[in-house]
């Protein structure tokens, strides 16, 4: 499908108000899904949506922004823009996994981060700091997906994996479009010539090295057939996380860290920066 | 204030050793409108300035220290693939020499010319951040106006010590795209280092004629 579309279609496709949301996949994937809320300090994060569930015979930990699709369950979800609580959250669910050993699956679909007065005082920058600097502690296998939007560091913040991957029709940006085009144009109306330039289709970022599989949507998109995107989902999931099970959690951490390090190498960075792989002692 | 008057302030007469300023950035996404990213590094590098993060060696006070230092005049001090790269091979290195990390930040925040790549340089030094913690080797932030986006996001409150210049602005997301967003009256001072003291982000807010003589002595009681 994605080859049919124009970029700015396809952002369009991955914001489509009957696009599958987290709710949507967890449902099909862990029937016996139990929600938990909070992050032990001060609140719990209605556009974060986590807990605990039965997958593929093992307990696992799934978590993910939650867009809402009336405007009641809109404003409730925030759109899927996360306080500060809902990085707090989302790092206290991964310490328990690491506990007892769980796997970790983030299903990412948001625009960013909330940037309103009260995320500000609560100290946003430093929950979505201190959740990617954590992610790299938590010492079990730890899946991400890109389902609809994948925003800014708000997005990031769920998505420090040892795989990451994106649905076909799912868009992941260092900005929204709007954002980008406000910064470099000062006029967030070019938000389609910003979205052309930015690279931000599945496709680009499978070429960067950025994700590390693109999983097919449906003829017609996620939108048209909840249960064959969400095989399509589970299918690949499951083939990512079989490798990371035999990982030593040390190795896995390591590689994790890795990932990350020399994530632009591919991108003909390398003659520039010299040698890229075991500098940090393999 | 450049990154070169922040070395002169900070580091002791002839200790500043530079290092990996020969690492430079590239168009990787072919990037031409509203200006060619190719023709904007070139005019920042023809007024003679090294990307948005320099990154070397120096004395303070006599005491060994890592040094890396934003500078806003290079794209706004964005955060970028040199960037990124030389933050972590700075912070890799004190994290195992235990050498302190002293780190100076002016920025607009993540570089969109570089995309979804400079979104990934905050995961690149979080990780390195990190690991300088896990060797429990000092780290100070200190905290220039303005410092946003992708870089608050990432290491620059991420420090032991958190210090603020007076005044500087410090948050995620900045005050006029809060005011689109939310149509909310933002109270005087939002966002300031005050405000971001009052709100538990930051240590200490110290004006820059005392900082070299804090810095000096913080060194001295985390050696």
């Amino acid at each position: 499908m994605t080859d049919t579309l124009s970029v700015w279609q396809l952002v369009e496709t991955a914001r489509h108000q009957d696009r599958p949301y987290f709710g949507d996949y967890v449902s099909r994937l862990v029937p016996d899904f139990v929600e938990l809320h909070g992050d032990r300090l001060s609140a719990d994060d209605p556009a974060l949506v986590a807990g605990v569930g039965t997958w593929h015979g093992r307990t696992a930990l799934f978590m993910g922004n939650q867009k809402g699709r009336t405007l009641t369950e809109r404003l409730r979800r925030n759109w899927g823009m996360m306080h500060p609580e809902g990085y707090r959250k989302a790092l206290r669910l991964a310490h328990q996994a690491a506990k007892f050993g769980f796997p970790i699956v983030c299903l990412v679909d948001t625009p960013g981060a909330y940037p309103g007065a009260g995320a500000e005082e609560r100290g946003i920058a430093a929950a979505i700091a201190g959740a990617i600097m954590e992610w790299f502690t938590i010492p079990v296998p730890v899946l991400a997906c890109i389902i609809g939007e994948g925003g800014s560091g708000g997005a990031l913040g769920l998505a420090v994996a040892d795989r990451v991957l994106m649905m076909e029709n799912s868009i992941y940006s260092v900005a929204s479009p709007e954002a980008a085009a406000s910064i470099v144009w000062r006029d967030n109306a070019r938000k389609v010539e910003a979205a052309e330039q930015l690279q931000i289709t599945s496709r680009d970022l499978l070429a960067m090295g950025v994700v590390e599989e693109v999983i097919p949507e449906p003829p017609g998109g996620a939108h048209t057939d909840y249960d064959a995107a969400a095989r399509a989902l589970d299918a690949a999931l499951v083939r990512s996380l079989q490798p990371l099970l035999e990982e030593d959690p040390r190795a896995l951490l390591e590689r994790r860290y890795e990932r990350y390090r020399y994530i632009d190498s591919l991108i003909g960075a390398a003659e520039h920066f010299g040698p890229k792989v075991g500098a940090t002692g393999e | 204030m450049g990154a070169d008057a922040w070395i002169a302030l900070l580091a002791d007469p002839g200790s500043w050793q530079e290092r990996w300023s020969d690492i430079r950035p590239h168009d990787l996404l072919d990037w031409k409108r509203p200006k060619a990213y190719e023709d904007v590094i070139d005019a920042a590098r023809e007024d003679g300035l090294n990307e948005a993060v320099r990154t070397g060696t120096a004395t303070i006070g006599d005491r060994p220290a890592w040094l890396a230092v934003f500078d806003f005049r290079f794209v706004g001090g964005t955060l970028s693939i040199v960037a990124g790269e030389r933050l972590a091979r700075g912070l890799e290195a004190a994290a195992a020499s235990g050498v302190p990390y002293l780190l100076v930040t002016a920025s607009g925040g993540a570089r969109m010319q570089e995309g979804v790549l400079a979104l990934m340089q905050l995961a690149k030094v979080n990780g390195a951040v990190g690991r300088l913690h896990a060797s429990r080797t000092p780290f100070f932030s200190i905290l220039t106006d303005p410092t946003f986006g992708g870089v608050s996001a990432s290491l620059a409150l991420m420090a032991d010590l958190n210090i603020a210049e007076p005044g500087a602005a410090i948050g995620f997301t900045g005050a006029r795209v809060i005011k689109q967003a939310t149509y909310a009256d933002l109270p005087k001072g939002f966002q300031s280092a005050e405000f971001q003291l009052a709100h538990g982000q930051v240590d200490m807010v110290v004006p820059r004629t005392e900082l070299r003589r804090r810095l000096i002595h913080l060194l001295e009681l985390y050696r």
